[in-house]
């Protein structure tokens, strides 16, 4: 025989005060760890989604980011003949040799001062059909040989100067913004896009960072792999462009989600604490009633399912608040240093339907943590005790 | 004060809630020192730098080089004291290729114009003596188990191929901001295995006098300005300044997070306050009854909740300090000196004080206006 739920929401509708500091204290967890995880998240999907898994990415042996490679014409050119690389609709190669560059802009707003390291990366004119979340959302494409730059939509607003028309100044050179593109939300959007041949020599650069193709066949990567990774005449590391991206997020993602369970961690065994507490002096302002149910003949297992349940249902609640406390954050774009490539990337919180499920389930597991001991407390109770 | 038994003898009544009390206050200290720490930790590295060192990076972005020969043109620059380079060299070791900074150093020079790097006389000639020399910082010895003398080799990720230094001096940094995890090698060294190339990451320029730092970076930078690589010349507290902006808004994150823990747990220890209270609302009466003045009564609460928030400080902010001094934490080498500043245990033991009366404050006005008659009743 259970004891009907309505019994738990009058009696915690008896004690509103102290129910609500119990459930706003476990909402605030809440809100901690969605807004946390939030950011975790958003980090990762940023530079997951900066790949396709269609694309290969090569870098230089043993480099382990664009930053840190170098690419030869010689191995361009190799690379370029591969018989892997995918054909475009003009009958050329989808193929995108590209420089890499770190270079400082000043941020703008109040965001944070100061300079940022932002790339300034020197695609091929191929590269708009070689990767295929591109957008150009305004203005148009950089012309071939003139000093034209796109920028990410990330970039604009952040940065003075982004805005289409206006003149950019890198690399001892003044660059017109033809357009600004959007890339799916992933890092790119945090870029500056020139033409390969432009960006090179300003920088003085003989050699390219990394060189990006469709395969021909996109079930090819391995057999693709295997044959650039044993040409002699190169050497260089062949990667799933989807793979290699999402590798650079995992030195950052891994420590925002330690940090994330580690400060929830401690946060939220104060607030389960705080929920013993509310349940034992509960059940012990109830102790009659309690002794009621039981000589009512409702079984001690009831009893105890009963105020299990009370707490959590304060949790809930809690849980509920949580989630309406961090949902605001949900869009919000902040920028942090990738150090994998010592670059700034802008990137937004992205709660999930999942996310704010897990957040649920967080807040019961404290409610039900916190209610265990004083729930069997409740369930033990000598009766004839109590009633007298 | 008299009736101190009295606030102890309420305190040891339901022991349970007392220390479950304490102890969520004591974590929430214990967190919000820990992430104040991590913004003073960011603060002091961006405030550290010698008053006269100037950094000189490439105008175009500071990942990429200078000449080499830029050396002998600044040693001659007038005011200028010493002169010396560093190269980024981004190798990873072992099989799980760990990462820790390295340097390649003009090392005689670079050793004068960090004094902040203390190295043993001995080991410090064995390793300018020797081209292929490494010296390493202490925590380094234990991270790895290295020893002195010993052979390493690193995978080059910049600088392709196996790389073999061997150790030749340990140095321990005098002040705790300095990274004490890194490891510096001969730049001659990195020179000749790629082919002379002359270049050099970076330069670092001593000044006679910290008054003419700006003037000399700035006469510095107009010298370069028309040559093949413009430079940037700052104070070294400058550069160090933007590598903290570099992670973001740090400090808002850790505020944020901080705030919403300490209201948290202000609402658990209130809600134990309250609930303390209510429970002896009839003895309150009775104590009224029997002479105990309004005044005091508002006293024995608030003590009571004094006593709960300053031990749960002491617990939560003498805890992080031990901790973090303890484990010599350092957070993979991001935050060197990562140690719980005078500042923040004053700032947490204001917070409890704050907690104390924010949670002490409403149930000790209810005691002190209690109207006797009603309680009494009530209680029967």
């Amino acid at each position: 025989m259970k004891i009907p739920l309505s019994y738990n929401a009058r009696s915690l509708l008896q004690r509103p005060v102290s129910t609500a500091f119990t459930a706003l204290g476990i909402g605030l967890v809440v809100a901690v760890f969605i807004g946390m995880l939030a950011l975790a998240n958003g980090f990762r999907a940023a530079l997951v989604r900066t790949g396709s898994a269609e694309n290969v990415l090569i870098l230089r042996d043993g480099a382990d980011s664009e930053l840190s490679s170098s690419l030869e014409r010689q191995a361009v050119s190799i690379l370029t003949a591969s018989s892997h690389v995918a054909t475009g609709g003009d009958g050329r190669p989808m193929v995108s040799p590209e420089a890499y560059v770190v270079i400082p802009l000043p941020r703008k707003g109040f965001d944070t001062t100061g300079l940022a390291n932002v790339v300034v990366r020197g695609v091929s004119p191929a590269v708009w059909s070689v990767r295929a979340n591109l957008d150009i959302v305004a203005g148009r494409r950089p012309e071939s040989g003139r000093s034209e730059v796109c920028v990410g939509e990330k970039m604009a607003g952040r940065f003075d100067h982004t805005a289409i028309g206006e003149t950019l100044r890198f690399g001892g050179r003044d660059w017109t913004v033809v357009c600004r593109f959007t890339a799916g939300g992933s890092a790119f959007e945090s870029e500056i896009w020139g033409e390969n041949e432009q960006v090179l020599p300003v920088f003085r650069r003989e050699t390219f960072q990394s060189l990006t193709f469709r395969l021909k066949d996109a079930g090819a990567f391995e057999e693709a792999k295997r044959a650039l990774e044993a040409d002699k005449r190169i050497s260089v590391d062949v990667y799933r462009e989807a793979d290699f991206y999402a590798q650079q997020s995992q030195l950052l993602g891994s420590i925002l989600e330690v940090l994330a369970i580690m400060i929830t961690g401690i946060m939220a065994l104060g607030a389960v604490f705080g929920a013993i507490n509310t349940m034992y002096a509960a059940v012990a302002s109830r102790s009659p009633e309690i002794a009621v149910l039981l000589t009512l003949g409702f079984p001690p297992r009831s009893v105890l399912a009963s105020f299990l349940a009370e707490s959590a249902l304060i949790a809930l609640v809690g849980g509920v608040i949580g989630m309406l406390i961090a949902l605001p954050v949900n869009g919000m774009v902040t920028s942090t240093t990738n150090w994998a490539s010592f670059s700034e990337i802008a990137f937004s919180f992205r709660i999930t339907p999942g996310l704010l499920l897990s957040g649920l389930v967080f807040a019961l597991l404290m409610g039900v943590i916190g209610g265990f001991f004083p729930a069997r407390r409740a369930a033990k109770q000598p009766v004839v005790q109590a009633l007298r | 004060m008299k009736f101190f038994h009295l606030v102890l003898a309420n305190l040891g009544r339901h022991k349970r809630r007392t220390l479950l009390t304490i102890a969520s206050v004591a974590l929430a200290l214990f967190l919000f020192a820990s992430l104040q720490t991590v913004v003073t930790t960011l603060e002091r590295a961006s405030q550290f730098g010698g008053a006269r060192r100037l950094v000189m990076t490439n105008a175009s972005g500071f990942i990429l080089p200078l000449p080499l020969s830029y050396a002998n043109r600044l040693s001659a620059g007038k005011g200028i004291t010493n002169v010396t380079w560093a190269n980024w060299f981004g190798g990873k070791y072992g099989d799980n290729k760990a990462f820790f900074a390295q340097f390649a150093v003009d090392a005689k020079s670079y050793l004068e114009m960090y004094p902040e790097l203390v190295v043993p006389e001995d080991q410090k000639q064995a390793f300018l003596q020797e081209r292929s020399a490494a010296l390493i910082g202490v925590r380094l010895l234990d991270r790895f188990g290295w020893r002195v003398g010993q052979n390493v080799t690193l995978q080059g990720t910049i600088f392709p191929g196996d790389w073999t230094f061997t150790i030749r001096g340990v140095y321990t940094p005098s002040d705790a901001v300095i990274n004490d995890d890194m490891m510096l090698f001969h730049h001659e060294y990195l020179e000749e295995r790629i082919g002379r190339p002359g270049i050099a990451g970076w330069y670092i320029i001593e000044v006679d006098d910290a008054d003419n730092a700006a003037a000399t970076a700035k006469t510095l930078d107009d010298q370069f300005r028309n040559s093949s690589a413009p430079t940037k010349t700052g104070t070294e507290q400058a550069f160090n300044a933007s590598f903290a902006t570099m992670w973001g808004n740090v400090s808002l994150l850790m505020g944020t997070i901080g705030l919403a823990v300490v209201f948290a747990i202000l609402l658990v220890t209130a809600n134990a306050m309250m609930m303390s209270a209510r429970e002896r609302t009839g003895e309150v009466a009775v104590l009224k009854t029997i002479g105990f003045s309004d005044g005091t009564l508002f006293s024995l609460v608030m003590v009571e909740a004094g006593f709960i928030a300053l031990t749960g400080a002491l617990i939560g902010l003498g805890g992080a300090k031990l901790l973090y001094r303890l484990s010599n934490f350092n957070a993979g080498g991001f935050l060197p000196g990562f140690d719980v500043t005078t500042r923040t245990l004053v700032i947490g033991t204001g917070i409890a004080l704050l907690l104390m009366l924010a949670s002490g404050l409403v149930p000790a006005l209810r005691a002190a206006r209690l109207p006797v008659v009603q309680a009494l009743r009530r209680v029967e």
